[in-house]
C-alpha cells in the first residue's frame, strides 16, 4: 500500500479525536539544535470545513483493533479498510509536513494490536525517534493506553507534551454497554497515575520531564442517553480528580459502516457547542457544575448560551451596577467576558463606567444592557419582562451557510 | 506644520525620538505630519520650536509601560496615520496619566483595536505561511510566499528562525524579504509572487491529509472562514479542496446514514492470547482483589479506585484511618499523603517499626467534592463506615493483630461497632470483644488542620504519646 493511501485511511481513522490543541506546553526552540521545531503560541496551521482547527498532524499508527467499542469506526467488527504505518514512515510524515509549516507537531494515537504493551511501544518508538534521533522540538500528543507499563509511561512522558486517555463515555453504564473491553476503572487509574507524574516533575527540578502540557480526555456526546448535567458532574469530577487541562466534548457523529445498537442520527451540533461554554463557565467563569444546567430540565438550552440561560433563571441578582459588582458578580453577566471585565475593572478605577463608554467594550450590548446599572442607564424593569428570554435568544439561523 | 520624516515604515526608535522631543516643546498632534520611510516631502519641513518656559527636561514625563507596548506594536500597522494617533496618544497622556487604563476611552480602544489587527496578522502569518522545497545549487532551501497585511516581516521573522533553525528558508512578501541559512537572518527588497516556486511534492500529500481528516457529517463553514479568512485562500494548497469537500460533504452524511448499519467484519482483528490474571496466593490478597470491584455504597462511582489496607499479613499492630485522601486515591495505596507522612513521622518518634504495621481505612474510597482543580474532603457519613465495615472486620480475621490502633472518631465507630469519643477514650488500651486490645487517639490529618502551631506542637506531642502505648506490640 502506498503512503498517500495509508495516511488517508489513517487520518480518517484519527478524525474523531477532537483534540488539536498545542498550547500549554515548556517553550522550546531549535536554536542551537540539530533540527527543526518550536512551541510558541498555539498555532492552528488550517481550518477544515467543518470548522475545526488542523494544528497537529493527527493520525493513527494503525486502525487494526482489538476492542470492539461501537461507537467507533475502528472497532474490530467494523469493515474500514485497515493499514499501519512503520515508525520511520510517521516520524518522515511528521518531519516532511512541519518543514512546510503545516503542522504544530505529532497527535499520535493507535488501535490496540497484540498487547497494551506492544501497542504502546511503537508509538513510544516513534516520539523517541523524532526527539532523540532528529531533535525535534514541536509539540508531540501521545495517547496512551490504559494498563500499559509503568515503564513505557515514564518514557511516552518524557517525550510527550500532552497524554490523553479517553474517558469515551460520562457514564459507567454507557461504557458497558458501547465498549465493553474498556474498563473505567483502569481509565482513571491511568489518569491517577499520570497526574501523580506530572506534578512530580513540576515539583522536583531534578526529576525527569513528564508531559509539561498535562493530559486531557474526550468525552462522546448523544451516543447515549446521559443528560448535560451528568455530563458536566463527570467533567467537573475529572477536573479536579485529575487536573485535566481540558476535557473535549465530541457529539457522536454518524460514521461509515456503523453498528446496529447506534443511533443512525447525530445530535445537534449545537449541544456540543453549548457544553464547551459550560465547560468554560466552570474553568474560567466560577461557575459550579450543579448550577449552570436547570434541574428541571437536566440539559442545557440549545436556543440560548448557558450563561444567559442561567441570568434568566436568577433574575433576582439582577441589575447589577457595574462601578460597584465585584469581579465575580462580573462574570456572571450574560455577554461580558473576562477581557470586558478587567477592562472595566481597571477603567472603573479611574473614573465611572457610563452608558457611552460600553460600545467600545465590544460586548453584545442587547444581551449585556437588561443585567446592569451604570450612569446614564437604567433597564425600567427590563428585567421582570415575561418575554425577556425571547427577546434575547439569538435568532434560529442555519450553521452551515452555503460558501 | 512641522514635517518628521522616519527611516523606514517601522521605525519605533525614530519615531520615539522624535515624539519625545516634539511633546516636551508641547507640540499639539494637529500641528505635525509624519512620514515613514523618508517619503517625498509634501508640507516642507517646518522648524522645531526652541524650548520655551517650563518646557524641556522639566517638563519630561515618563509614559507606562502599556503604552511603550502599544505603540511597539501599533507602528506595524498598516495605517498611514499611526504615527499621528500615536502621537496624539501621547500628547494626552500629559493630561491624563492614566489614560491607558481606560479602555473605554475612543483613541485608547482605536490603537488597542489596531495593535489587536497586528497581532492577529503576525499569528496568521505564523499559520498560514507555506514552505516549498527548492534545490539552490545544490543546497536544500524552503522558500514560502506571503502577503501580509501589515508591516509585520521584520518583526516576525525571528520566530521563524527558532522554529526552522536547522533549515534554510526564505519568505518572500511584496514589502521585503527574509532568509535565513542556518547563520544569519537577513532582509532583502521585496518579491513577486512568480519569484516563488509554484509547487512542491509534498503538497499532494497533505491536500490528502486535509481532506481525511475533515469530517463531512460536521460542516461548520462559517467557523472556518472566521478563522482562515477567505483572503489566505489563494497561497494555501489546500484551500483547492475546500470546494469541491463542501459539495460532497451532504451526498457522504446521507450516503452514511442511508447505508446505516452494516453486517460485522467476519475475521475480526484478534488480540494476542492474554496472561490470565495472576490467581492471588492468599487470602488478604484475595480479599483486596475482590475490594477492587466494591459497590456497597455509593462512594466508589466518583473515586478513582478503591484503597485497601497494606502491610504484613502477620502484622502484630494494624492501625486504622478514616479513609484515602486526594493522594491515596491516585497512588491506590494508604498513608501515603500528607497525614500519611505525619503519622509515619509520629509512629518513629514514638519508638515503633513502621515496617511491620498493617495500615488501613475505616472506609476504603475517598470521598469528597469537586471544587476547580481541587478536591475537598468529606467526612463518611455512618451509612458509608457500615457498608464498608466488612472489610475491616475481613482485615481484622486474616491479620489477626493484636493490637489495633483506631486513629479518629471515623476509625473508632468501625473498630468498635459504635460510636466512641475520642477525647474520652483516648492515651489507654481499651479491651475489644474479641479479647483483642484497641487503642483509640486522633487522626493525624487533624493535626494538619490545627490553626497555629503552639496547638499543633501540643496536639502533636500527645499523639506521640499515644502511639507509644503501641511499643510493647512493635517495639523497633
Amino acid at each position: 500500500m502506498d503512503l498517500a493511501r495509508k495516511l488517508s485511511i489513517l487520518a480518517d481513522a484519527a478524525k474523531y479525536d477532537a483534540s488539536c490543541a498545542s498550547s500549554g506546553t515548556s517553550r522550546r526552540d531549535s536554536v542551537g539544535g540539530r533540527g527543526i521545531g518550536s512551541t510558541e503560541g498555539a498555532i492552528c496551521h488550517s481550518y477544515a470545513p467543518d470548522g475545526r482547527c488542523i494544528s497537529l498532524l493527527k493520525v493513527l499508527l494503525t486502525n487494526a483493533c482489538a476492542f470492539d467499542c461501537l461507537y467507533c469506526v475502528n472497532r474490530a467488527s467494523s469493515n474500514v479498510p485497515r493499514a499501519r504505518f512503520t515508525v520511520q514512515e510517521v516520524v518522515d510524515l511528521t518531519l516532511d509536513f512541519y518543514r512546510r509549516n503545516y503542522i504544530e507537531g505529532l497527535f499520535l494515537s493507535s488501535g490496540i494490536i497484540r498487547s497494551p504493551d506492544y501497542t504502546m511501544e511503537q508509538v513510544v518508538a516513534v516520539a523517541r525517534t523524532l526527539r532523540q534521533t532528529h531533535d525535534f522540538r514541536g509539540y508531540i500528543h501521545l495517547k496512551t493506553i490504559p494498563d500499559a507499563s509503568p515503564e513505557l509511561m515514564a518514557e511516552a512522558g518524557l517525550y510527550a507534551d500532552r497524554l490523553s486517555i479517553n474517558i469515551e463515555l460520562p457514564s459507567e453504564a454507557s461504557l458497558k454497554t458501547l465498549a465493553p473491553e474498556k474498563d473505567v476503572r483502569a481509565i482513571r487509574r491511568s489518569m491517577g497515575r499520570m497526574r501523580a507524574r506530572i506534578e512530580e516533575a513540576k515539583e522536583e527540578k531534578r526529576a525527569p520531564a513528564f508531559a509539561p502540557a498535562g493530559q486531557s480526555t474526550q468525552m462522546i456526546v448523544g451516543a447515549d442517553d446521559v443528560n448535560d448535567r451528568t455530563i458536566l458532574a463527570t467533567s467537573a469530577n475529572l477536573y479536579g480528580a485529575y487536573r485535566l487541562k481540558r476535557v473535549y466534548y465530541s457529539a457522536f457523529s454518524p460514521i461509515p459502516d456503523a453498528s446496529r445498537i447506534l443511533p443512525p442520527q447525530a445530535p445537534p451540533l449545537v449541544r456540543e457547542h453549548r457544553l464547551y461554554q459550560a465547560d468554560w463557565l466552570m474553568r474560567f467563569y466560577g461557575f459550579e457544575a450543579g448550577e449552570i444546567v436547570d434541574e428541571a430540565q437536566g440539559n442545557l438550552a440549545l436556543n440560548m448560551d448557558p450563561k444567559l440561560a442561567w441570568a434568566l433563571r436568577n433574575r433576582e441578582r439582577f441589575p447589577l451596577d457595574i462601578n460597584r459588582a465585584d469581579r465575580g458578580e462580573l462574570l456572571r453577566v450574560p455577554g461580558l467576558g473576562k477581557t470586558a471585565v478587567d477592562r472595566i475593572l481597571a477603567a472603573r478605577r479611574v473614573r465611572a463606567v457610563r452608558l457611552e463608554d460600553l460600545p467600545r467594550l465590544n460586548v453584545p450590548l442587547g444581551k449585556v444592557m437588561p443585567f446592569i446599572i451604570c450612569p446614564g442607564h437604567q433597564p425600567h424593569r427590563l428585567i421582570d419582562r415575561a418575554d425577556l428570554a425571547s427577546r434575547l435568544a439569538p435568532k434560529p439561523r442555519q450553521l452551515a451557510l452555503a460558501l | 506644520m512641522l514635517h518628521v520624516t522616519l527611516e523606514s515604515e517601522t521605525d519605533f526608535e525614530g519615531w520615539r525620538r522624535q515624539a519625545r522631543a516634539l511633546v516636551r516643546r508641547g507640540v499639539r498632534p494637529r500641528d505635525v505630519v509624519w512620514s515613514p520611510g523618508g517619503t517625498a516631502d509634501l508640507f516642507g519641513g517646518g522648524e522645531l520650536p526652541e524650548m520655551g518656559e517650563g518646557q524641556g527636561e522639566a517638563a519630561a514625563f515618563t509614559v507606562p509601560r502599556a503604552f511603550v507596548e502599544l505603540a511597539e506594536t501599533v507602528v506595524l500597522h498598516a495605517d498611514p496615520q499611526r504615527f499621528a494617533r500615536l502621537y496624539n496618544l501621547l500628547f494626552r497622556l500629559r493630561e491624563t496619566p492614566r489614560l491607558m487604563e481606560l479602555a473605554i476611552d475612543p483613541d485608547v480602544a482605536r490603537l488597542q483595536a489596531m495593535a489587536k489587527s497586528v497581532r492577529r496578522d503576525i499569528h496568521k502569518m505564523r499559520a498560514f505561511v507555506r514552505f516549498r522545497r527548492v534545490e539552490l545549487e545544490g543546497v536544500e532551501w524552503f522558500v514560502s510566499w506571503f502577503e501580509p497585511e501589515h508591516h509585520i516581516l521584520k518583526a516576525n521573522a525571528p520566530f521563524f528562525r527558532r522554529r526552522f533553525a536547522g533549515m534554510n528558508f526564505s519568505i518572500l512578501t511584496p514589502e521585503a524579504s527574509a532568509h535565513w541559512d542556518g547563520v544569519a537572518l537577513s532582509f532583502g527588497p521585496g518579491a513577486t509572487r512568480a519569484e516563488a516556486p509554484t509547487d512542491d511534492a509534498l503538497e499532494e500529500l497533505w491536500r490528502g491529509y486535509y481532506a481525511s481528516i475533515f469530517n463531512p457529517a460536521r460542516l461548520k463553514i462559517s467557523a472556518m472562514k472566521s478563522e482562515m479568512a477567505v483572503k489566505y485562500w489563494h497561497n494555501l494548497p489546500e484551500a483547492q479542496l475546500i470546494a469541491p469537500l463542501i459539495a460532497d460533504a451532504q451526498r457522504r452524511t446521507v450516503h452514511m446514514m442511508e447505508e446505516g448499519a452494516t453486517a460485522p467484519n467476519a475475521r475480526p482483528h484478534k488480540p494476542a492470547p492474554q496472561v490470565a490474571e495472576p490467581v492471588p496466593q492468599d487470602a488478604l490478597a484475595a480479599a483486596r482483589a475482590e475490594a477492587a470491584s466494591c459497590r456497597a455504597c455509593p462512594l466508589w462511582a466518583p473515586a478513582t479506585q478503591t484503597v485497601f489496607g497494606a502491610g504484613p499479613v502477620d502484622a502484630p499492630v494494624m492501625f486504622v484511618g478514616e479513609q484515602p485522601g486526594d493522594q491515596e486515591d491516585l497512588d491506590g495505596r494508604p498513608f501515603v499523603g500528607p497525614a500519611g507522612k505525619m503519622f509515619d513521622r509520629a509512629a518513629q518518634e514514638a519508638g515503633l517499626e513502621r515496617a511491620r504495621a498493617y495500615v488501613t481505612n475505616a472506609v476504603k474510597h475517598f470521598k469528597f467534592v469537586p471544587r476547580g482543580k481541587r478536591r475537598i474532603h468529606q467526612s463518611p457519613a455512618v451509612a458509608e463506615i457500615r457498608a464498608c465495615r466488612p472489610w475491616l472486620m475481613r482485615e481484622l480475621e486474616l491479620v489477626r493483630p493484636k493490637l489495633v490502633v483506631a486513629m479518629g472518631a471515623t476509625a473508632a465507630q468501625a473498630v468498635f461497632g459504635k460510636a466512641m469519643p475520642v477525647g474520652k477514650n483516648r492515651g489507654r488500651l481499651l479491651a475489644l470483644e474479641d479479647g483483642r486490645q484497641a487503642l483509640i487517639t486522633v487522626h493525624p490529618s487533624y493535626l494538619l488542620r490545627l490553626p497555629d502551631a503552639a496547638a499543633q506542637a501540643e496536639e502533636y506531642a500527645r499523639f506521640v504519646e499515644d502511639l507509644k502505648l503501641a511499643r510493647p506490640f512493635l517495639a523497633v
